[in-house]
């Protein structure tokens, strides 16, 4: 369990390191893309892990047990939002925030299908 | 009672944790008995979030939704950033590489629309509100993307405090209002398999939005969506005061 739990923390501090050290690069005051990068490591260093020892998969509880914890989490960031300040910005702030919003929703199965027949040829 | 609540506020995180616990029984029992399954329990739990931070924001005055009573503080850290990001990136071990590099190319342009996309109605409708200074125009059209690019930007391009405080309310209701359109619209959009998820966190690209939505939608699609969404904000804030900036001000002269 434990042994999970480190993996998933050193994946998750060395793709966050990767993410800060690309927006340093490009000059921008922003973590780029450090959640894909830890995720991208997991994901090989769990196949990696599969293949050396198939048998040992006792440090998948580790993992297994914050993936569980996500939705909770998810909750609780809805239960700390800014919900008041952010519907008191008025007419402006509430169109800004739903209208490219919806724009870009309706974009969602455009896009998708570009990939799919790209995906074909 | 004063030792009561001293008591409470120690545990704060534990608090937190029995708290959900039991938003999200009774939004699962809500969802089962209620809405015949109509709607999930995880979307129901995070409305209740929601509409929970409005009141006691509405009863506090402060900025942290119920995290503002001390007895809820432990839930600035159990919904804190840290656990958010921690926990997206332990829901990648359901997730396949070979499922997420078949969407690679749709993602990238996704990513790319999306920002711009977003920036230029964001833009458009700063300048139908009266807005028409390309400083505040762009600050409000990087806020559409979200409340982290807004700032970012605006304070690159020397805009005003109010113009910024703008763009982030915007870039927060754009997050609220994802996480709860998101499974209503999630079967007119198509967005059920790994690739259409990963196309919407690009195209929506705002983190706790994305991952609410689809949390709330198919728990499975998560780690595709997030992994697009990851590098939405860095994209945004890379583009929005330069190349998309300089293009506005050329246009509005």
């Amino acid at each position: 369990m434990i042994y999970g739990i480190a993996l998933l923390a050193i994946c998750f501090l060395l793709g966050k390191a990767a993410g800060e050290l690309l927006g340093m690069w490009l000059g921008i005051d922003a973590n780029v893309g450090g959640v894909g990068f830890s995720m991208i490591l997991l994901i090989f260093s769990m196949q990696w892990l599969h293949r050396l020892r198939p048998s040992d998969i006792q440090w998948e509880g580790g993992i297994i047990f914050w993936s569980n914890l996500y939705i909770p989490v998810i909750v609780a960031m809805s239960a700390v939002q800014n919900v008041k300040g952010a519907l008191g910005g008025g007419l402006m702030a509430l169109l800004a925030g739903v209208i490219p919003a919806a724009v870009c929703l309706a974009l969602v199965p455009r896009v998708a299908r570009l990939g799919k027949t790209v995906n074909k040829e | 009672m004063e030792t009561l609540s001293a008591w409470l506020t120690k545990d704060g995180v534990l608090i937190a944790g029995i708290t959900v616990a039991a938003i999200l029984g009774l939004s699962t029992w809500i969802s089962i008995h209620v809405t015949r399954k109509k709607i999930p329990g995880p979307a129901i739990a995070i409305f209740a979030g929601l509409a929970l931070a409005y009141f006691v924001g509405e009863y506090t005055g402060g900025k942290n939704g119920v995290a503002d009573l001390a007895i809820f503080s432990g839930f600035a850290v159990l919904g804190g950033s840290m656990l958010r990001d921690f926990t997206i990136v332990a829901t990648a071990m359901g997730a396949r590489f070979s499922e997420m590099s078949k969407a690679g190319w749709a993602g990238v342009v996704a990513l790319f629309l999306g920002v711009v996309v977003s920036f230029t109605v964001g833009a458009l409708l700063a300048l139908g509100m009266g807005y028409s200074d390309a400083r505040s125009m762009a600050t409000l059209g990087a806020g559409a993307c979200t409340f982290i690019v807004g700032p970012v930007t605006g304070a690159a391009v020397g805009a005003s405090s109010e113009v910024i405080a703008l763009s982030i309310a915007a870039g927060v209701i754009k997050s609220i209002a994802v996480t709860i359109v998101t499974p209503w619209v999630a079967h007119r959009i198509g967005l059920d398999n790994p690739q259409s998820a990963m196309v919407f966190g690009g195209l929506i690209g705002t983190t706790s939005g994305v991952a609410a939505g689809l949390a709330a939608t198919d728990p499975k699609l998560v780690p595709y969506g997030a992994i697009t969404a990851t590098f939405y904000t860095g994209l945004g804030c890379l583009l929005c005061p330069s190349v998309l900036y300089l293009v506005l001000q050329w246009l509005a002269g």
